[in-house]
Order: C-alpha cells, then structure tokens, then sequence
C-alpha cells in the first residue's frame, strides 16, 4: 500500500477526524429525555406501589368475598359485587353499541364522502367533541337519555341502558378519529388494484380496505374502552347508585338493565370519600380491581388485534 | 414505404427496430396494422379537465384489437391520464369531468347509463408500481372472479392465469404464501395474472416496467407478446427503445403551452420511429427533447 504522506499528514488527518470538542449541549439534551422518561415510570411506578400496599390486606383479609359483597354502609361487609357487574356490562355494552356506529362512521367519511367544505366541517367537528368535557355528556345523559328511558318505561332511567348510551357517545368520536386515520393509512395502490379487477365501491372497502385497516381500528377500540371503563363524572350524574340497593334475585335481563346500578370507578369515588379509613383501603383494592379490567380488555383487544395483523 | 430516415446524431440513443426475411423492417412477428379491423376503442375529440385544468385536449384515436399500442411522450403530457379514460379509473379522482367520447366496441364508456364497475371488468389494468393485493397469492387472482360472480373452478382458474402470466412455476409450491412475498418482477407478472383472471378484452398498462430491472422487463415484455393474441394492449411508457421493441402501434403526445396534452402523431412504430411525419416527433424519438 502506497504511504498518503509523511506520518506529519497522516497525524493531521487523525487530529482532523477525532471529535473536537465534546458536545456538551447533546449530552444534556441526552440527560433530560432520561430524566424525563424516569420521572413518567417513578409516577407509575410510586402510583402501582402506593395502590398495592393498601390494597393487599384486603385481599388477604377478604379474599373471595370482596368480590361478591354488595354495597354496604358497613366497611367489614362491603365489597365491589355490584360495581364489578356494572363495571362488565358496561365493557360489553358500550363496545357493542359505538364502536359499529363509530367504524361505518369513519368509513362512510373516509371511502364515500365527497372532499368538500361540509366533510371537512363534520370532521372538525367530531374532533372537537372528542375533547368535550366527560361531565358534559353527563349533563347530556341525564337531561335526554335518563329521560327517555323513564318515558319509555325502563325504571327511573337510571340504569344501564342510560349509562351504556351516555358513555357510548362520550367515546364514539375516539373510535371515529381513530378508525379514519387507520383508514387513511391503507395505501391507496389497494384500492386502486380493486377497483382496476372491477370491484364496486362497497366490495374494495369491505374485502381490501377494511381487513387491511383492522389492526388500527382495533387500537382505537382498546383506547375508547380504556377511556370508557374509567370515567366516573357522567355515571355520577346519569344515576348510578353511591350508597347500597338491591336487585332482587331471578329478575330477568330487562329488569336488571332498567333497574338501579353501579360501576368501579363510582364505588372507588364514594369509597375514597368516606371518613372511615377501613374504605379507603376498600377503594385501593377496588382501583387494583379496576386496573385488572381494564389491562384484560386492553389485552383481549391486543388479541384480536394481532390476529388480523398478518406479516403481509 | 420504407424510406431511411437520416442517421441520428451519435449521442441519440439508439433505437431499434425489428427487420424481416428482406431486409425491410417488420413489427412484432405478424403484418402491421390491419385498416378493415374495427377499433375496440376509440377516442373521438376527448377533452380531459381536473377541475378548470384541461389536462387532454382534442385527442382523436383508434386502438386497434389485439394489437399493443404505445403511448410515448414527454412527462407530464397527458399520458396515464389519457390510459385512465379508458377505464374510468379517473372517476375515482374528485372533480375530473370529460368531454368528448370514448368509444369501446362503439359504445361510448362515459355514456349516461354506463356502470364503470362493468366497464372495468371488460378493461383491466397494470400499474407502474406492483401493487397485489395483501393477501395470498391464491386470493390475489381469486378476489377478481370472486367479485364478479364466477361460479366454476377456481383451482383451475388460478393455475390458468398464472400459467398465462408466465409465472405459474414459480409460484406453484407457495400458493398459499403472501403475494408481497415476491419480487418486483414476480410481483408485476403476478398483478397481470390477477387481471387476466376476469378475462378482459382489453389491457391497459402504466408503464409497467419502469420498477422493474431489465431482466424482469424483458420477460413482460415477452409476456405481452404473447397476450397480444387474446387481448388489446394499450401501454404507456417513458421508454422508447421499450415502445420500439414490444408495440405494434405508437402515438406520440406532448405538452402544448396551455399545459394540455395532444397527440402530435401517431402510426404504426416502425414508421414513427424511422420516418415520422412531424419535426417535433422526429425531435422526440431521436432524444433531443423530453
């Protein structure tokens, strides 16, 4: 190999090549995003440890029995019985009723609405709904749907079917947002190798552009539910119950849906205020509870998810 | 006929052109255009806007059946967009409007009671860059039959239109794999099975080699002589040694100052290439402009 020069050169080179000075202002900037993330998992981490300690006597004291106990004024006795099934229909309900509305909504906005100023108009609008306070659509809830379903005969109003409708509202415009950005995101060539083997309209959004944008509704979904299961401020105000009621035993699926009920998010908030320090512990053992839900729905949707995300 | 144009300048690319048994030129294996033939289509005085924008304006021109015609000229003249009338895949763009017909089998496609879901199932469609469908490469060529109702075999169907698309022996054994597993050449021979699988009458083609490496374009390229004989190819290329080697026909198009396309001239290749009628397509085809 032939010599670049004399050895002065090459040092020269070197020198040229090494770092000059160190970039201070990098490493801090480094420094800051590690604090930061730190800081995020320390809350995480002081909020999970916090919740835990107070809740684990009550699972060891318990056991079984906070989870079948109803509402009680007696902290020995209470438990989250009628919290958690309010808690579980709710998971089932509101999914059943927004996310079909929410999803055909995105798709007619995405695949058949022409690009015009009224579209755009809608879309903006459904953006800001999504950041409306949740105990608006509480004040919502109980000013029309309450009052629906007491005129057509199911209770009071303040049930379930209340609850579902108020908090499938309050979420539908997440699973819109979402699903439409899913959909965007399918690349147009799909649609246009579709459209070019003759396909109508309806058959390339359903059998090309919908199973390709799955795994993005699917998302949404999990977030709208998340956000579903923990709101408390509406059901306050749509009627669900803080102190104790009974249901009574062998009613059938009509009467419970229009008879009184309660959910975790409720039962923590009247628990956390009480005087007596046995029910905030409940409380604690409630938010684990509630965690747990959520966590399995986010995990059953990640599920589903993955299912339709092929390595297309 | 054959009159030799001027030899190009040296730094022309160098175009060319298949010679028969006497030494004249000859196209693509068979005789050059048969004038009794009928049109499958045929432009009569297309104008094309985007919008205010007239993207194509006054083109006039027949296609001939089972022949390939080309589509040659500068970026931006109107090309594609003139393929896309054919089968209504413009509809798909908001606010385009056309004027003028476009005939197919004398039927005019853009006529009131026109479906173009049916129009294109008679005209399918290459795109430039290869685009199956997510799915397997069984449920690629099956999702075309399927959506347009076919009842017999479908086994059968797919193994014939891979076979067709000159891919079948490399795709016999993973059927059931996914169609983006291919490569880009398999991939593009693999979207023309999947259009062929619907039994079009006509092909049109987006420059459908210009993803591709010169290996890959080769076998389309033998690929859509042999197509020639069951189906019209309608093809646009940027390419023009590609335009002289594989079509029958050729049009010239450029851009005029109000930004529309037109077509300057159009014939059979071999003439356009050796001795075209207008300066400017002589300008063209021996690489001065474009």
């Amino acid at each position: 190999m032939t010599s670049i020069g004399s050895t002065a050169t090459a040092m020269a080179v070197r020198r040229s090549l090494v770092r000059g000075r160190p970039d201070v202002w990098g490493a801090v900037f480094y420094a800051l995003l590690l604090l930061s993330l730190l800081f995020s998992l320390a809350m995480l981490g002081i909020l999970l440890v916090e919740v835990m300690t107070r809740a684990m006597p009550v699972f060891q004291e318990r056991g079984v029995s906070f989870f079948s106990s109803p509402l009680s004024s007696n902290p020995a006795a209470a438990g989250i019985g009628q919290g958690l099934v309010g808690t579980l229909m709710i998971a089932v309900l509101v999914p059943a009723v927004s996310f079909p509305i929410g999803i055909l909504t995105a798709v007619y906005l995405e695949e058949y609405a022409p690009d015009n100023r009224l579209t755009r108009l809608i879309s903006v609008n459904i953006r800001n709904l999504a950041g409306v306070p949740s105990v608006v659509y509480g004040l919502l809830g109980l000013t029309i749907f309450v009052a629906f379903f007491e005129q057509i005969g199911a209770g009071t109003g303040r049930n379930l079917l209340a609850a579902t409708v108020t908090l499938g509202v309050l979420v539908l415009p997440i699973v819109i947002i979402t699903s439409a950005e899913a959909l965007r995101a399918v690349p147009n060539a799909i649609r246009e190798a579709g459209y070019g083997v003759g396909a109508s309209r309806w058959e390339v959004t359903r059998k090309l552009v919908l199973p390709s944008a799955a795994p993005g509704i699917l998302t949404g979904t999990v977030l709208a539910l998340a956000r579903a299961l923990g709101e408390t401020a509406p059901l306050l105000l749509v009627g669900a119950v803080l102190g104790g009621f009974s249901t009574a035993a062998g009613g059938s699926v009509i009467n419970f849906v229009s008879g009184p009920y309660t959910a975790l998010p409720v039962t923590i908030f009247q628990w956390s205020k009480q005087s007596q320090a046995e029910f905030r512990e409940l409380a604690a053992a409630a938010i684990v509870v509630l965690l747990a839900v959520t966590l399995f729905a986010n995990a059953v949707a990640i599920l589903l998810r993955n299912r339709f995300e092929r390595t297309w | 006929m054959s009159q030799v144009a001027p030899a190009p300048p040296s730094d022309a690319p160098v175009i060319r052109v298949r010679v028969g048994p006497e030494g004249q030129p000859a196209t693509t294996g068979t005789t050059s255009s048969e004038p009794d033939a009928a049109p499958v289509i045929s432009f009569e005085d297309l104008h094309f806007y985007y919008g205010s924008f007239r993207a194509i304006k006054g083109v006039s021109i027949d296609v001939p059946p089972r022949r390939i015609t080309a589509l040659i000229g500068p970026s931006g003249c109107g090309k594609t967009t003139l393929l896309r009338t054919i089968n209504r895949m413009n509809d798909l763009i908001p606010g385009t409007r056309v004027e003028g017909r476009v005939l197919y089998h004398g039927e005019n496609l853009y006529g009131k009671d026109v479906d173009p879901v049916e129009v294109r199932r008679r005209i399918g469609m290459i795109f430039q860059k290869p685009n199956p469908f997510p799915k397997s490469i069984y449920d690629n060529i099956a999702f075309g039959p399927r959506v347009t109702g076919f009842k017999g075999n479908m086994d059968e169907l797919v193994e014939q239109s891979l076979r067709r698309a000159a891919v079948w022996d490399e795709v016999k054994d993973k059927l059931k794999q996914s169609g983006l597993a291919l490569s880009g050449g398999q991939q593009q021979r693999l979207c023309i099975a999947r259009a062929i699988a619907v039994s079009p009458d006509v092909i049109l083609m987006d420059e459908p080699c210009s993803a591709l490496d010169p290996r890959s374009t080769l076998q389309i390229e033998e690929l859509m002589a042999e197509l020639r004989t069951q189906y019209t190819i309608v093809i646009v290329t940027h390419n023009m040694q590609q335009a002289a080697r594989a079509s029958d026909l050729t049009v010239f198009m450029n851009m005029a100052e109000d930004r529309a396309g037109y077509v300057v001239e159009q014939g059979d290749t071999v003439g356009i290439f050796t001795n075209p009628k207008n300066q400017m397509t002589e300008d063209y085809v021996s690489g001065r402009f474009g």
